[in-house]
């Protein structure tokens, strides 16, 4: 008995040694809508990222990048960073990153177009080249995609184990006139998002930001 | 054919198909009385003495856990006891080396200072003065008839004068040689004082000797009885095994609070040294690593009061000689005093990283930092000697642990054997609610077969009507 103890304790350091392979970091990749109007919501956008960038821990990555005419594209993302694991330096890049962020918000243009499913496609490839244990894909936009001619979007999308998290999705003057384009919009991103293996969520309280990480 | 046609003895008459199966039931029953019965009360039997063998089985566990218990607890009792004696003996050794090896010298001073205090006294000493040898002379001149004889007078007179001045002479020789001999007693007074000083030390050093024998005696009359293994002293050992449980885990939970504040004043810094964002077995590498060195800390406590003969709790570490305990004494407090100084270096990175954390957080949010400052400096320097100061307070762990560990064997002891008391009850308890279960199950069945019994008991009571009366009378 005494035997097996001995061994038991002198093994347990070896398997309490072995480093975790489960990654334990999270990534997130917004998107930002800089369609017509939405373009005036940057402002919002960026308190987000700030607070996404006050909530990321070293280790994390973050990636902001914009919806345009052609959003499956590595041109459209503003900033793209891992964290390092040491917090001196993470804090370093934050600030890196918030001022690329300022820069962006300072500079950017509207778009004629908005090609959300093909910026959802680089946000996973990203994610999935991050080896994020948790992904997380923010669209701030309204959903309401508008496509170049000739631009083919419409297939199903595959997000295994991202959460997307639609932000600030405000109700256009059409909808306000029939309601049930706003639903039948939210409804279908999240049955494409389901059906792709991800988890689909809704914050609109932009006092609760919180909620982008809950469930 | 269902189960229903089956009972339906009179079609199209339930009620008295029922009553038909029930006469056949009671009929049956009765038939099958007497090993019905057997069966029941041998079944009650049964499980009524495997319960009684399970009581009687955790009653002799507890029986022997109890002498186990009581054994392990004299045997504490006798090391504390004799731990207790041995301090004794040392501080009495260190009496006598202190007070009672500088003896002779106290012996000669005080033989020196009465030696002293002997001449004095002898030259203080009061000569009688030489008796007057012209007395004599003056009683004879004094007896002469004067007669009127103015020569006579005139001697007298002279004689007289002599006499005073003789006797002023005298009185003033006298007068000088009293306040010669008071001189001399008054400078015997310091003497007497310093031995007067010298001879209460003495007292005290040999008062505090005869406390110390007192307490040695009522050790050794503890530990007369512990070694007679009384149940008084039993007692007294549980008591105080109970008290000691109680207060050494209340201090050890004074220290994991201590621990737990250690460990949050090094786990941020320490994401700077092994990373922030590594894993190992689903816990942070920094919080491992800083729960390590707080462990190392407690451990080299361990060391330390184990070398400082404090604590027992390795045996060897105290078996250990002179030289090479000292030496461990000397490892560990270095390895503390390293510790310690990484843990205070770690405190004020700490502050470091969470004011660069502030001022990141204050520039997210846009908000400027406002209002005076508190000074920057005092929470960095108490982090600094928290960090500095608590893997030493960590160390005094080792006492309540001791403590702790020792009195848990009496506790857990007592604990398991009121356990087994009580399961041994319980399962009496089954036992005999069996036997009585069979009691009931039998006077069921009788109950059912009533009508039997009742027609059986007529036929007997006609044909032995004499044997009731007398069973009656009898009872």
């Amino acid at each position: 008995m005494k035997k097996y103890l001995a061994l038991i304790l002198l093994l347990l350091p070896f398997l309490w040694g072995c480093p975790d392979t489960v990654s334990h970091s999270r990534g997130v990749y917004m998107l930002l809508d800089t369609s017509g109007t939405y373009k005036k919501e940057l402002k919002r956008a960026e308190a987000i990222i700030n607070y996404l960038l006050g909530t990321l821990q070293p280790g994390d990555s973050m990636a902001v990048a914009r919806i345009d005419s052609g959003s499956f594209s590595e041109k459209d993302i503003v900033a793209k960073m891992t964290f390092d694991k040491r917090p001196s330096v993470a804090n370093q890049q934050k600030r890196l990153f918030k001022q690329k962020i300022d820069d962006f918000v300072k500079t950017a243009k509207g778009s004629a177009y908005t090609d959300i499913t093909g910026g959802v496609l680089q946000s996973v490839e990203f994610l999935n080249e991050a080896g994020a244990g948790q992904k997380y894909i923010l669209i701030f936009s309204d959903l309401k995609e508008e496509l170049v001619k000739g631009q083919i979007r419409n297939f199903p999308i595959q997000v295994d184990g991202c959460n997307v998290v639609a932000l600030n999705v405000t109700k256009l003057r059409s909808d306000n006139v029939d309601p049930r384009e706003y639903y039948k919009r939210v409804e279908d991103w999240r049955a494409r998002v389901e059906a792709g293996g991800g988890n689909w969520r809704i914050v609109n309280d932009l006092e609760r930001l919180e909620n982008i990480f809950e469930g | 054919m269902s189960l229903t046609k089956l009972l339906l003895i009179w079609p199209g008459s339930p009620v008295l198909s029922m009553l038909i199966w029930i006469v056949v039931m009671v009929v049956l029953l009765y038939l099958a009385r007497t090993p019905a019965h057997k069966a029941i009360h041998s079944l009650a039997r049964v499980i009524h003495n495997g319960f009684r063998l399970m009581s009687r089985s955790v009653m002799l566990a507890e029986q022997k856990l109890a002498q186990r218990n009581k054994e392990v607890l004299l045997s504490a009792g006798i090391e504390s006891v004799e731990r207790l004696i041995e301090r004794e003996f040392h501080r009495v050794d260190a009496v006598v080396k202190r007070d009672l090896s500088g003896y002779p010298t106290l012996h000669r001073a005080l033989s020196d200072q009465t030696t002293k205090i002997d001449e004095d006294y002898r030259e203080s000493s009061e000569t009688p003065p030489p008796p007057p040898s012209w007395v004599g002379a003056v009683e004879a001149v004094a007896n002469l008839p004067s007669q009127g004889d103015g020569t006579v007078a005139n001697i007298l007179n002279e004689i007289h004068k002599t006499a005073v001045s003789q006797y002023k002479t005298s009185l003033d020789e006298h007068r000088k040689a009293v306040a010669e001999r008071h001189n001399l007693l008054k400078k015997m007074m310091p003497y007497w004082r310093r031995m007067a000083q010298t001879l209460e030390q003495v007292g005290k050093t040999i008062t505090g000797l005869h406390e110390r024998a007192r307490v040695i005696d009522n050790r050794m009359t503890e530990y007369e009885e512990i070694r007679e293994e009384t149940n008084k002293a039993a007692r007294m050992l549980t008591a105080s095994s109970l008290t000691q449980f109680f207060i050494s885990g209340f201090v050890l939970l004074i220290a994991i609070g201590g621990a737990v504040i250690n460990f949050n004043l090094i786990a941020l810094p320490m994401s700077e040294m092994v990373g922030g964002g590594s894993y190992i077995g689903g816990f942070k590498t920094a919080n491992v690593a800083a729960l390590v060195i707080i462990l190392v800390e407690v451990a080299m406590g361990l060391y330390l009061m184990e070398s400082l003969r404090v604590t027992r709790l390795f045996p060897i570490i105290g078996q250990m000689d002179d030289k090479m305990r000292i030496r461990m004494i000397w490892i560990t407090f270095s390895i503390l005093f390293v510790l310690a100084s990484v843990e205070a270096a770690l405190a004020f990175m700490r502050d470091q990283i969470a004011a660069d954390m502030q001022a990141l957080r204050q520039s997210l949010s846009a908000v400027e930092a406002t209002g005076v400052a508190v000074n920057s400096w005092i929470p960095t320097v108490g982090q600094m000697v928290m960090g500095f100061v608590l893997p030493f307070a960590l160390t005094f762990v080792a006492i309540p642990l001791e403590s702790f560990v020792q009195s848990s064997r009496t506790v857990l002891g007592v604990t398991a054997a009121a356990v087994l008391r009580w399961l041994s009850f319980f399962l009496r308890l089954l036992g005999n609610v069996s036997r009585y279960c069979g009691e009931l199950l039998v006077n069921i069945y009788d109950l059912f077969i009533f009508p039997p019994l009742w027609v059986e008991n007529l036929i007997r009571d006609k044909k032995h009507p004499t044997e009731i009366i007398v069973e009656e009378e009898v009872s």
